[in-house]
């Protein structure tokens, strides 16, 4: 000790002689002080600070907070929320505070050691790319010099993730980045470019940066929603919407809800309080889950049912609400919504097959009056009680695309225009029952069982039918007894499907329970007329058969008529995302001002072929087939996608085995003198099979994709399911894929040529402010400003807002913002591209989209195939439509950084409408400037700064402009024949601007492109708009729909809600590695991978203080019994492993985790603590390296109303839920620090 | 009487979400740096647990807060005497590990690494020694029970119940305990402070150590029963939550409070009789120091009391503030909020409403008193955590929050709202109303009632509003 501190010490006996005053409190133990306090200045001037600056973070999560951003010293400092969200009105609860521990602790990176400061290019490369330079005074020479030197292309993809990133200038990088784009352009084509970028509405300016670059040069964007599995496809197939929910400001609206699979505290942060605060108000809450989440600390039942299960524990409760509140008691309420809003009514063929019935397509129009009604395909038909007769009601998609005004949901005979009730069932007393089949699927295989449906007999043409309606199958299928045979359970202690003692023995969950929580769900739901809501996440969304769980799930909030209500319905809240602004945005965003239509592919896909996990493929067709079906022929999946290509289902880029320029110019030189006759040579072609698609040889060279750039996205290090085999197969460097090649499964539709050990990419970009392990393991990194440092704006599903992102400090060090960074890529390709490209044809196929006519491609749901001579080749209807589009390639930048002149010509618009938009268009010259320079953009509005493109969105939507709102309103008013005018009050309103934005967050307004009413009154909640307005939803029957009557829906055993068990696993060998089994104690677990508390996927992983809030790296939770019989204590090392490779985590043993589960939370990157693994000897893997994607065929149909593709819309999902992997103790381990 | 002003806390635990947002502002304003790195005014605990640092709830162990003795109220570590006895070694005082090592990565080799035969990855080092570490503990450790089945036998809370019990899935539950300084009316910190740097400010209650004049000694750090005062190891003294101060003097809650997205933390005024603390915190029994405290705060609704409270000084913007106190409201007159761990002694002001949860063996009918006993979290171990063990506080906060919701359920679902379940909790539909109000709709305005502060007091404000800011006189500012 100190001379000093020790004299100091000596101050405890002597009276003190300061000024201040004390005064003893407590018997002279405590004392308050009321002078001498200057020292307090000492926090107060840490408080004070200079600035501060409303922003955001763009991290996909939701949450969309606004934050106040501090700056002091010109340093920022922290951040604090901005609470100043409109009012929600005196009776609710407002949005106020938002914001979550993760965004609290983004300032630590705006300075912190893994920011990205400069550009960065891996050593290797950046020698190989110096020793080109020298070489060739053209930067393309140089790459192609490179790239075309298989050695060197070894060299440089095999280092790539182990370190040697180093310092290059901005220039440096540029060049070599334009010159693999014109290289690659030039040898192959640009649909061998790919961008990915997730959820632009978190950042829409930054996604539209690369996109619109990307789009305009004729590169494709890839999705993300679908693969990351969060797109819930039920949502489409039942409402031909990709997915709307509620605001989280409409919960506090619900009397009952049930939380089934999203933990809304940990993964909603922002709006969780409006769940505790909805309780106040009396809610009830159910929570379904299969561990002791942090949402169910605020339930008042907690069903714990086994993960993967919630289909059986979904149609148990069917099964208990349909009987008392449709067949012993038709609530009137249900029947009454039952018959406007689904397609219970409608009318459903039955076929005879080996002496019994199922239930085959929707009866139609064409099939009632042949050849007399237009799209009579398209018609679907009920049986109308009043006058006894089928009738064929307003609404369905048939009357979407004719001008007649009958594209409503007003229950009226569509030719007379008279009233009509429709039947919900045929069940009447001197009803004719016959016995139909039904798919039963249980955890060893599949059976058919037997249920009696009332049925009418009905001449079609030269035959007798038999019909029914959806809700008398439903019931059927369900098992309800209606005396009339079938097997049906005596009750509901009856184990045979589908009653809650059934779902017992499945699910775990008590059947009391499970029949307790259906009848409290029905009855609120009846009292409130629809209060009743069902929240749902990846929990239930992220298995094989995600749409099969959801289906059976949202079953019941249809059944108790709780869609289009406030305060129920679904409440589906997983990596949804709302780009409010859409029409303005995605005009933008993909260059539709200058060139239509962009490439868009669909993630599952690219990832599955790009990264070869068809290779290891191993679930047969034949085990999903529905025992019913009958000539349906399975196939290997990866063909099942060739095939879905093929017939112009799903996209699929690169397109065809030859680059879409060059083809264009060989239909030229063999003498294609229009672009009818260019199509027209490849359509020759491709029948000829002289031109192949891409798709079906992805093994050649030649389809591989060449380019990928990331921004805003960890592609690697969070998404990417299959890890190891990104790293083997896209990236061609070190991994750990422990996996054989699967052989058991035939191709029919694929060359399945062995594999290429140095993979495919030529160059890999990253644009990033964190080292990921995206940028880690790519060729260039690129340094980008943080949310602190730029302008941008934010919108999200779980509030109303539109709010900004503004700079505290500029971009430092050499970032840049991303608008920015692809300005300058965009700037050194055009001046390439002149000398190099100039302006070419480039031939674009794109599939049959929904909300185009083009939904109404392939009638009937019966799979055409063009190649097998089934049906003539026509692009947009066999095939996928194919477009000529002319690419200025010099002009890209230029095109890039200003409007172009198709907002003007051909309006915008969203979801099947559209409108004019000139008067924006003029309005923007003004607002932003013109363009001064000479050339194509001259005299047009300046996309110069991120804050201009902010502007043009604000400008061109109809959530932000009162005066695009009318124009939109009156547009839908056409199709529909409805009067909507009262929607376009305020048309005379001014748009806002980026200023009103960044004064407060506004309020968005009412617009067709959405379902809800957002208002002063009442928040938003979907498909009010649809309920109260008598729009149609966007499916083939224009109503919700239970019964999916396409061919291949049929053939899976999918027509009807029910429930399909998780993939087996273990069965499907992922834990059969012999050589590496039986060494210690091991457990084979279920595998899930719920979103993190401590990260924003893996964003926020590596910053301290979240490191340092839980356990400061990789974790994998385990229960303490099973983490006892492996002997693990909690905080011990543990590997845990499967074909697809190895992780290396802490083990977290808590009683809170279910037995046979291993928990490893999201995006887990192995960039922090974690050591090496004596399996794969190189270092532990991410939560993804022992994750591999399995794809659904049923989720591949198109061209077929409300199943047709759409961008993020629809499509096949990344699922990897079902997963099974081995856990034991690590022991020791070792570091791999060389 | 003696009328003093406090500002209090309440939290909400019944709508925590354990987020830990309260935490980061803090950290990020406060503890971001050296010596403060394992400091945590604000942290979040998950409960079954021992917290942070562990074990802090059991004074077997640490000898923090007060005990009662046979000469009255002492400090339960000593007195002067054997203080000084152990001045240059206390026994009680927490070690690191008792919190946590501290520490960071190696991150630069993410970007720095130069071509390696693996991929990089930043292993942890020891902020104390700059070594490679084992991370073995931290902050929120616990977290989701992580863990938990172990270190939760340890849980003093379990006292009186079979904790293997509730240790298993089966039976498992939990609840989050965010924390702050009590910034008590009987500071056990401030009476353990050899040197008088500790102190209670007159004016809001706030406790603080005074920067300059602390010696280090550390005897607050073990006399604090709430281990919320810390060791700064680099400034060489203490520190602990400020009640954000600088904030709260300009009317602006504290930045956990102003941050809490789950909208459990309330701020308001309390008006006391601080001549009745003494005999408050030597009240007899544990059991009944809950009341006791309770009785010492005045209504300020009141006229006697706002009356007197104006003659003994306290500004009319103070006693405004204490008629609107949500903290009143939720802790004397509903009887909502209860004090964590009263048996400490040190009359502690941040209190908690205790959590519902879900039930459990829940047939179809079972009466409101039924129900609480039926909760998943024993009512026990709340009544340990927040009074002393006494179940009847408890038991009345939890029929209150379950009457409540049952009541605006019925006016939800039914012609008729049912009144009769309020009555049997003791409540009027008035009450209820503003319960809800308090509790659900909870508007920024309501949650957080405090007043700027009144800087009268200071000599000249008119010259100090040109002065304010610049350096103190003690660094040069020669005009005062």
């Amino acid at each position: 000790m100190r001379k000093e501190d020790f004299l100091s010490a000596l101050r405890f006996f002597k009276p003190r002689v300061e000024r201040e005053q004390k005064e003893k409190l407590a018997e002279g133990w405590a004392e308050v002080q009321t002078g001498g306090r200057s020292w307090e200045d000492y926090h107060r001037s840490r408080w004070q600070y200079d600035k501060v600056v409303r922003s955001t973070h763009g991290v996909n999560c939701t949450g969309s907070c606004s934050w106040n951003v501090y700056v002091k010293d010109g340093i920022i400092v922290w951040e604090t929320q901005r609470g100043d969200y409109p009012s929600c009105g005196p009776q609710s609860p407002d949005y106020e505070p938002r914001g979550c521990p993760r965004g609290a602790t983004f300032s630590w990176y705006v300075y912190s050691p893994v920011r990205v400061k400069y550009p960065y290019m891996r050593s290797v490369l950046l020698q190989m790319w110096q020793e080109a330079r020298q070489a060739h005074s053209d930067p393309v020479a140089a790459w192609r010099s490179i790239v075309e030197d298989p050695v060197k292309v070894g060299e440089y993809r095999r280092a790539r993730g182990k370190g040697g990133l180093v310092r290059v200038s901005w220039d440096q990088a540029v060049d070599l980045i334009a010159a693999s784009l014109v290289h690659t352009i030039q040898k192959y084509g640009p649909d061998r470019i790919f961008g990915f970028t997730p959820i632009p509405a978190m950042s829409m300016v930054c996604y539209a940066s690369g996109a619109r670059f990307l789009s305009l040069i004729g590169a494709s964007m890839v999705s993300f929603y679908d693969w990351y599995c969060d797109l819930p496809p039920a949502s489409p197939q039942i409402w031909g919407d990709q997915t709307d929910v509620p605001v989280s400001g409409d919960w506090f609206n619900a009397t009952y809800m049930i939380v089934w699979g999203t933990n809304l505290p940990m993964t909603r942060t922002p709006d969780a309080h409006f769940y505790s605060e909805a309780r106040y108000r009396g809610a009830k809450v159910a929570a379904v889950a299969p561990d002791y989440a942090e949402y169910v600390k605020f339930a008042d039942t907690w069903l714990p049912a086994r993960a993967g299960t919630d289909g059986a524990l979904a149609m148990a409760m069917a099964f208990v609400i349909l009987k008392e509140f449709y067949i012993d008691r038709a609530a009137p309420y249900f029947m009454e919504y039952a018959r406007q809003y689904t397609d219970l009514p409608f009318v459903v063929i039955l076929a005879e097959q080996d002496g019994r019935y199922v239930s085959d397509r929707f009866l139609r129009a064409c099939d009632l009056q042949p050849g007399v009604v237009d799209h009579g395909e398209w018609k679907t038909v009920v049986f109308d009680g009043a006058s006894g007769a089928y009738v064929v009601p307003n609404g369905s998609i048939g009357f979407r695309w004719e001008d007649t005004g009958k594209w409503n949901i007003h229950l009226k005979d569509s030719e007379s225009g008279t009233p009509i009730e429709p039947d919900l069932s045929f069940a009447e007393d001197l009803a004719q029952w016959v016995q139909a089949g039904f798919p039963m699927f249980e955890a060893g295989g599949s059976r058919i069982k037997e249920g009696a449906v009332p049925v009418k007999r009905i001449r079609l043409q030269d035959k007798e039918v038999l019909v029914t309606t959806v809700f008398d199958l439903m019931a059927a299928n369900l098992g309800i007894d209606r005396g009339h045979g079938g097997q049906c359970p005596r009750d509901y202690d009856d184990p045979l499907p589908y009653t809650p003692a059934w779902q017992e023995a499945i699910t775990g969950v008590p059947r009391e329970d499970a029949i307790r929580v259906a009848r409290e769900f029905a009855q609120n739901a009846e009292l409130t007329r629809g209060k009743s809501m069902i929240f749902l996440g990846a929990g239930t969304n992220h298995w094989y058969h995600s749409d099969m769980n959801y289906r059976a799930i949202i079953s019941l909030t249809q059944l108790c008529g709780c869609q289009g209500v406030n305060g129920g319905g679904w409440a589906h809240y997983v990596g949804q995302e709302k780009v409010r602004p859409l029409a303005g945005w995605q005009n933008v965003a993909f260059g539709l001002d200058w060139l239509r239509p962009p490439r868009q592919h669909n993630g599952t896909s690219f990832f599955y072929f790009g990264t070869d996990q068809w290779r290891y493929e191993n679930i047969d067709a034949e085990e999903l087939i529905s025992p019913l079906s009958r000539g349906h022929e399975a196939k290997h999946l990866a063909d099942y996608n060739v095939l879905a290509a093929r017939l112009g289902w799903l996209p699929s880029y690169p397109q065809f085995d030859r680059s879409p320029l060059g083809i264009c110019r060989e239909a030229e030189q063999n003498g294609a003198q229009t672009d009818e006759q260019i199509i027209k040579y490849c359509v020759e072609k491709l029948k000829s099979g002289e031109l192949k698609f891409a798709m079906e040889d992805p093994a050649a060279p030649v389809n591989y994709p060449r380019l990928l750039f990331l921004w805003r996205s960890n592609l690697l290090g969070a998404s990417g399911k299959g890890h190891e085999y990104f790293l083997k197969h896209l990236l061609g460097t070190e991994n750990a894929v422990l996996n054989e090649e699967n052989q058991s499964v035939p191709f029919s539709e694929m060359d399945p040529k062995p594999a290429d050990p140095d993979g495919k990419l030529d160059l890999l970009v990253t644009l990033e402010f964190r080292m990921s392990t995206s940028a880690l393991y790519s060729d260039v990194v690129l340094p980008a400003a943080t949310w602190y440092e730029m302008h941008d704006i934010s919108t999200t599903d779980l509030h109303p807002f539109i709010h900004p992102f503004n700079p505290a400090i500029e971009p430092p060090w050499e970032t840049k913002t991303n608008w920015d960074q692809f300005k300058a890529i965009a700037e050194r390709f055009s001046e390439l591209a002149s000398v190099h490209l100039g302006v070419q044809k480039d031939l674009v196929a794109t599939p049959m989209m929904h909300d185009s006519p083009a939904e109404l491609a392939q009638p009937l749901g019966k799979v055409k195939d063009w190649k097998k001579g089934e049906i003539e080749a026509i692009p947009g209807e066999s095939m996928p439509k194919l477009q000529v589009v002319t690419r200025d390639f010099p002009n890209a930048y230029k095109m890039m950084t200003s409007l172009g002149p198709l907002v003007e010509k051909a309006g915008i618009g969203a979801k099947g409408i559209s409108w004019e938009s000139g008067e924006e268009y003029e309005k923007l010259k003004e607002i932003l400037g013109r363009v001064t320079d000479e050339g194509i953009s001259r005299g047009r509005p300046d996309l110069t700064s991120a804050r201009q493109v902010a502007e043009t969105i604000l400008t061109l939507s109809p959530e932000t402009n009162p005066r695009v709102a009318a124009r939109a309103w009156q547009s839908l008013e056409k199709k529909t024949g409805l009067d909507l005018s009262h929607f376009c009050r305020g048309g005379d309103g001014e748009s806002l601007r980026f200023a009103d934005i960044d004064a407060q967050p506004r309020k968005v307004l009412t617009s067709p492109t959405w379902s809800g009413i957002e208002d002063e009154t009442r928040s938003y909640s979907p498909f009010v708009i649809n309920i109260e307005e008598k729009i149609p939803f966007r499916t083939l029957t224009g109503r919700a729909q239970f019964y999916q009557d396409h061919e291949w829906m049929l053939a899976f055993g999918e027509g009807l809600p029910l429930y399909r068990p998780p993939l087996d696993m273990q069965l499907l060998g992922s834990t059969r590695i012999d050589r590496l089994r039986g060494q210690g104690k091991e457990l084979v677990l279920n595998y899930l991978t719920p979103h993190s508390k401590w990260s924003i996927h893996s964003t926020y992983s590596d910053t301290l203080t979240m490191l340092s809030l839980f356990r400061g790296g990789e974790a994998i939770w385990l229960n303490n019994e099973d983490a006892s019989e492996l002997e693990v204590k909690d905080n011990d090392w543990v590997e845990c492993f499967n074909v697809n490779g190895v992780v290396m985590a802490k083990a977290v043993v808590s009683h809170r985790i279910p037995r046979g589960k291993a928990f490893m939370y999201h995006a887990q990157e192995r960039l922090i603590n974690t050591p090496g693994s004596k399996i794969s000897h190189q270092r532990g893997g991410t939560h993804n390296s022992v994750t591999r994607i399995f794809m659904k065929p049923t989720q591949m149909i198109g061209g077929y109303a409300h199943l047709s593709y759409g961008f993020n819309y629809y499509g096949p999902t990344g699922a990897q839920r079902d997963e099974a992997v081995v856990v034991r103790r690590a022991g020791e381990v070792e570091w791999y620090e060389d | 009487m003696k009328i003093k002003a406090q500002l209090g806390m309440v939290m909400n635990l019944d709508k925590c979400l354990g987020c830990h947002t309260c935490s980061i502002p803090c950290k990020n304003v406060w503890t971001n740096r050296t010596g403060a790195e394992y400091i945590w005014y604000n942290n979040v605990e998950t409960k079954p647990g021992i917290g942070y640092p562990k074990r802090w709830e059991n004074q077997d162990q640490w000898e923090g807060g007060w005990t009662l003795g046979k000469k009255g109220l002492a400090l339960r570590s000593g007195g002067a005497a054997k203080k000084l006895a152990k001045i240059f070694h206390n026994p009680d005082l927490p070690r690191i590990d008792d919190y946590y090592e501290p520490w960071s990565y190696d991150y630069e080799k993410l970007t720095g690494s130069p071509e390696l035969k693996h991929q990089p990855s930043a292993r942890p080092k020891s902020l104390i020694t700059g070594e490679n570490m084992r991370v073995q503990w931290g902050p929120n450790w616990e977290d989701d029970l992580a863990g938990a089945n172990v270190t939760g036998l340890d849980d003093v809370n379990f006292a009186g119940l079979e904790k293997e019990i509730y240790l298993q899935f089966k039976n498992v539950f939990m609840l989050y305990l965010p924390r702050i300084c009590e910034h008590c009316l009987n500071p056990a910190c401030v009476a353990s402070c050899p040197s008088g740097a500790l102190y209670k400010r007159d004016e809001d209650g706030i406790v603080l150590v005074d920067q300059e004049r602390c010696r280090g000694w550390r005897f607050c750090v073990s006399g604090c029963p709430y281990k919320k005062v810390y060791y700064n190891w680099k400034t060489g003294r203490s520190e602990k939550c400020l009640f954000c101060y600088p904030r709260i003097e300009a009317g602006l809650p504290t930045l956990c409070a102003e941050s809490c997205v789950g909208r459990i933390r309330y701020i308001g005024v309390m008006l006391y009789d601080a001549e009745r603390v003494p005999a408050a915190a030597a009240a007899a029994r544990d059991g009944d120091l809950y009341s006791a405290q309770t009785d010492l705060f005045l209504d300020a609704n009141d006229p006697a009391v706002a009356s007197a409270a104006a003659t003994a000084g306290i500004a009319a913007h103070m006693i405004d503030a204490a008629k609107n106190s949500p903290v009143y409201k939720l802790a004397v007159e509903w009887r909502l909020a209860l004090p964590p761990h009263p048996e400490f002694r040190t009359l502690p002001m941040v209190w908690y409403i205790p959590p519902l949860s879900p039930l459990v063996n829940l047939s179809e009918k079972v009466g409101a008193a039924g129900i609480i006993d039926r909760l998943r979290i024993p009512i026990k171990y709340l009544a340990n955590l927040l009074a002393a063990g006494d179940e009847a506080p408890v038991r009345l906060a939890l029929k209150r929050l379950m009457a409540l919701r049952t009541y605006m359920r019925s006016k939800q679902l039914a012609k008729s709202p049912d009144a009769a379940v309020l009555e049997d909790a003791g409540l009027s539909p008035d009450e209820a109303e503003k319960m809800y109000r308090l509790l659900a709709i909870a508007k920024y305005g309501e949650r957080f009632v405090i007043p700027t502060a009144q800087r009268e007091g200071v000599e000249n404000l008119h010259r100090e509003r040109g002065q304010c800011g610049f350096p103190p006189q003690s660094q040069g500012r020669k005009d005062e």
